[in-house]
């Protein structure tokens, strides 16, 4: 689906890439199983569809089931598609367009959360500068020596970025992030669609 | 019953409890265990293939003649390996299989042991779903629900992939319960939604140029759905194409066929699909090989889409009324609504078929015949009429034989018709052929073949000697690669790099090397004794058919262009045919 070259002649090359695209963020519960995460991510690459961010565990113990939180980017048909084709998955119990649940609602967005642990190196003013700058961001530390900081963040991704922007001049020397988890805003939940005997 | 048993002993067992009776394969060190249980038992025949592939395309040809699923066996590594074409091949062409492999023992898996392959990793994309089975209690749950997952919904192929010791291992075998319990996770819908269903059979009965695309998903639901489409044409007066795939639900021989459809289907049908206002696509998906040009595919029509997977429906083409269901399920409810509302067909049909009319009298198959040559044309339509009333099953392999067959054999039901569409592997027919025979041993089992492509699976005569198998091996032997050099005729200047085959064997003592009989015909006036003889001989024939080597296969949409765009044959000049194909096109395939 990334032909550029040709103009819309045949089933080929479907939609320009750059033409109406959307960024979403898809819930899915499948079963605990080994080898599900590869079935999950071989359809993105195989088929060629986007994956910006992938977060994914187990979340029902009792029942074994995990949940996976991917953010793609697609025209709307492409999207439809991914949803379809991971419901076509054997493990796959349910698939929720969050984004389009959201709108559905009313709402601009799901509620969508990261964390982020993030080392700062310094000494002196820069220091002191991450130290302040972190305060204001609510992040927390979580390991320092007189030289370093880890600083834990959780947010919306947007203002991860931005922390971790700031921190750069200041000595960010290493980054880990988890990836987007989200859920429905509202008293609703995956669950209820769910077949009644999970 | 619960009984205690091997692991070998279960897939035994799990096979005669999910109704098989056949299984295509091929021994390895892996499997032992599963072989020593085969030959102590006789309610299971196994039928030993010359290649792991024949194997694969052999139970394809017996699943698509019978609606069964078919099974195959291999052993770990390259026995597997070797599967791989005909799972992507089932894949694509939503064909039920279920496949067992042999494994290296658990605890040396992942240590790069003999013949060790991951398995269910290399099949993860090439099947529907597949399981590693590591205790020998799941063993039977998980190949109950692999006969579930193939043959329920959009059918496919499964993988089984048993370590060598779980074979060993003694556990419980659970039959499979008789009411079928609801799975977890997995849950093809059957009905289509009723309110959707009514705006279809309303718009069909307002329409005044209707049509039915039908496709495999017609004979993927099973022949009470082929049943149902006669009486939807009937009642509604619809003209009838199909797919590739669904040549036979609708019969050749009924009054509102068109015949195939696509790029080289019939002017007629490719005109409808074009100029229709309503279009029920029953059972299709929208291939490359149906819309051609995408943004001119049947610009003026509402389109309806039945289909039991969600995401073939607005894949490529956006439709207006989506139905997902099984095709036999929604039929059969249109059918209700149209008779309880006593619905008649638009009397302004009446102009439309007389369109339809003056389209078929292009006779857009004719071709200029020789006294001296046999056309590939001629000698399908002279085995058509020796075949006539007969009991026959054909399959093909890939290329202008396949595409010549399609339009020039008749099929009056689903399942006779056995062909390798999505994938187009090349080595198909002869295996699937023997599959075909397996399942039906008393039928005329005929594969319509290229000289390329049987030499894909040519050591699946053998297998048939072996097994009392009388495949017909019609080949239409052109020395090229005919369809390879009509492409390059059409996009490279009709420069023919390296689809001439140079040192062809002589398939008539190939033939008896295998211990078959061997048949050559040159002369077009030879061909009907020919034929004959080949039908009357009792075991595996290769007949070779010396035609015309330089035929093209016509009508044909070239690439990058719409359905009212074809390249007819009685146009289809050297000069037409060189430039058929502009610059945008020679990027498709
Ligand atoms: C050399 C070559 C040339 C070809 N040229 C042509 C050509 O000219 N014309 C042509 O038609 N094809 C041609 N093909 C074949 C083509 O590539 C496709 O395989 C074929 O068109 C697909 O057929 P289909 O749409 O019926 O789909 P299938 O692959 O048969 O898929 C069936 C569809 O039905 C659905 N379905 C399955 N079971 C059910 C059920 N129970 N109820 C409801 N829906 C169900 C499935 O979800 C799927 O969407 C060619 C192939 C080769 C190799
Ligand atoms: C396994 C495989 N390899 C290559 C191809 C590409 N291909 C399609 S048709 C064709 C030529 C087939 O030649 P032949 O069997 O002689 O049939 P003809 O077209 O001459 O009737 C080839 C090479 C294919 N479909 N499958």
């Amino acid at each position: 689906m990334n032909a550029k070259n040709v103009d819309a002649l045949s089933a080929y090359f479907l939609e320009d890439l750059e033409n109406n695209q959307e960024t979403h963020t898809l819930s899915i519960v499948v079963d605990n199983e080994p080898g599900v995460l590869a079935r999950v991510i071989g359809l993105f690459s195989g088929r060629g569809y986007n994956i910006d961010a992938l977060s994914v565990s187990e979340t029902e113990q009792r029942h074994h089931l995990s949940r996976i939180t991917i953010i793609t980017t697609g025209t709307p048909q492409i999207i439809e598609q991914i949803r379809h084709q991971l419901d076509r998955l054997v493990p796959v119990h349910k698939v929720t367009d969050l984004t389009v649940e959201a709108r559905r609602k009313g709402h601009e967005k799901p509620l969508e959360r990261e964390l982020a642990l993030v080392k700062v190196r310094g000494q002196g003013e820069n220091r002191l500068e991450a130290l302040r700058l972190a305060e204001a961001f609510k992040a927390t530390v979580i390991d320092a020596t007189t030289e370093h900081f880890v600083f834990e963040l959780t947010g919306r991704t947007n203002k991860v970025t931005q922390f971790i922007e700031i921190m750069r001049p200041l000595g960010l020397i290493e980054v880990a992030r988890t990836g987007v988890v989200a859920l429905c805003r509202g008293s609703a939940s995956m669950r209820d669609e769910m077949a009644a005997d999970i | 019953m619960k009984r205690e048993m091997t692991g070998a002993e279960m897939v035994l067992e799990a096979l005669k409890d999910n109704g098989a009776k056949h299984v295509f394969g091929y021994p390895g060190g892996a499997v032992l265990p599963i072989y020593d249980a085969i030959c102590q038992q006789e309610e299971i025949e196994h039928i030993l293939v010359r290649h792991e592939q024949g194997a694969g395309h052999a139970a394809e040809g017996y699943a698509r003649s019978t609606g069964k699923p078919g099974v195959a066996l291999a052993t770990s590594g390259p026995g597997a390996t070797n599967m791989v074409t005909a799972l992507t091949d089932a894949l694509l062409d939503s064909i039920p299989l279920v496949c067992i492999t042999g494994q290296v023992p658990s605890n040396l898996i992942g240590t790069d042991a003999f013949q060790e392959c991951d398995t269910v990793g290399i099949t993860r994309p090439c099947t529907k779903h597949n399981w590693l089975v590591k205790d020998v209690d799941d063993l039977a749950a998980v190949l109950h629900e692999a006969f579930y997952v193939a043959t329920s919904g959009r059918p496919g192929p499964v993988v089984v992939d048993i370590p060598k010791d779980v074979q060993f291992a003694t556990g419980t075998y659970t039959p499979p319960s008789p009411q079928k319990t609801q799975h977890q996770s997995y849950r093809p819908a059957q009905k289509g939604d009723i309110t959707a269903i009514r705006a279809a059979v309303e718009l069909l009965a307002r329409a005044e140029r209707p049509v039915l695309y039908t496709g495999g998903g017609v004979v993927n639901s099973g022949r009470e759905a082929s049943q149902l489409l006669r009486e939807l044409a009937e009642l509604t007066g619809a003209p009838v194409t199909s797919t590739l795939m669904g040549l036979g639900a609708y019969p050749a021989s009924g009054k509102n066929w068109l015949g195939m459809l696509g790029m080289h289907g019939t002017y007629e049908a490719n005109m409808v699909m074009h100029d229709c206002d309503v279009m029920i696509n029953i059972g299709a998906r929208f291939d490359d090989r149906i819309t051609g040009r995408l943004d001119a595919f049947s610009p003026n029509s509402k389109k309806v889409h039945i289909d039991i997977d969600p995401s073939s429906i607005n894949k490529i083409v956006q439709v207006d009324i989506p139905i997902v269901g099984d095709v036999a399920h929604v039929l059969e409810d249109m059918l209700r609504l149209w008779r309880c509302e006593n619905m008649q067909p638009n009397p302004k049909t009446k102009e439309w078929h007389r369109q339809i009319d003056k389209w078929r009298a292009r006779d857009c198959l004719a071709y200029r015949n020789s006294d001296e040559v046999i056309m590939p044309q001629y000698a399908l339509q002279r085995l058509a009429a020796a075949v006539k009333g007969k009991d026959y099953y054909i399959s093909t392999e890939v290329g202008q034989h396949q595409m010549w067959a399609a339009q020039f054999l008749p099929f009056e039901e689903p399942n006779r018709w056995l062909t390798s569409g999505g994938f187009g592997t090349m080595g198909y027919g002869l295996p699937a052929c023997n599959g075909a025979q397996v399942a039906n041993p008393d039928a005329l089992c005929i594969n319509v073949a290229g000289d390329a492509s049987i030499l894909m699976n040519i050591q699946e005569m053998s297998t048939a000697v072996q097994h009392g198998l009388s495949p017909k091996n019609f080949i239409l032997n052109n020395s090229y690669m005919g369809m390879v050099r009509q492409w390059q005729q059409l996009l490279h200047g009709n420069r023919l790099s390296h689809s001439y085959t140079d040192s062809l064997p002589d398939f008539v003592k190939l033939a008896e090397a295998y211990g078959a009989k061997g048949i050559r015909v040159t002369k077009p006036d030879q061909l009907d004794d020919a034929i004959a003889e080949m039908i009357e001989t009792p075991g595996p024939v290769l007949f070779d058919c010396c035609v015309a080597q330089l035929a093209n296969c016509f009508p044909m949409i070239p690439s990058g262009k719409a359905h009212n765009d074809m390249l007819l044959p009685d146009e289809a000049t050297d000069e037409a045919v060189a430039n058929a194909i502009d610059e945008k096109g020679k990027f498709l395939v």
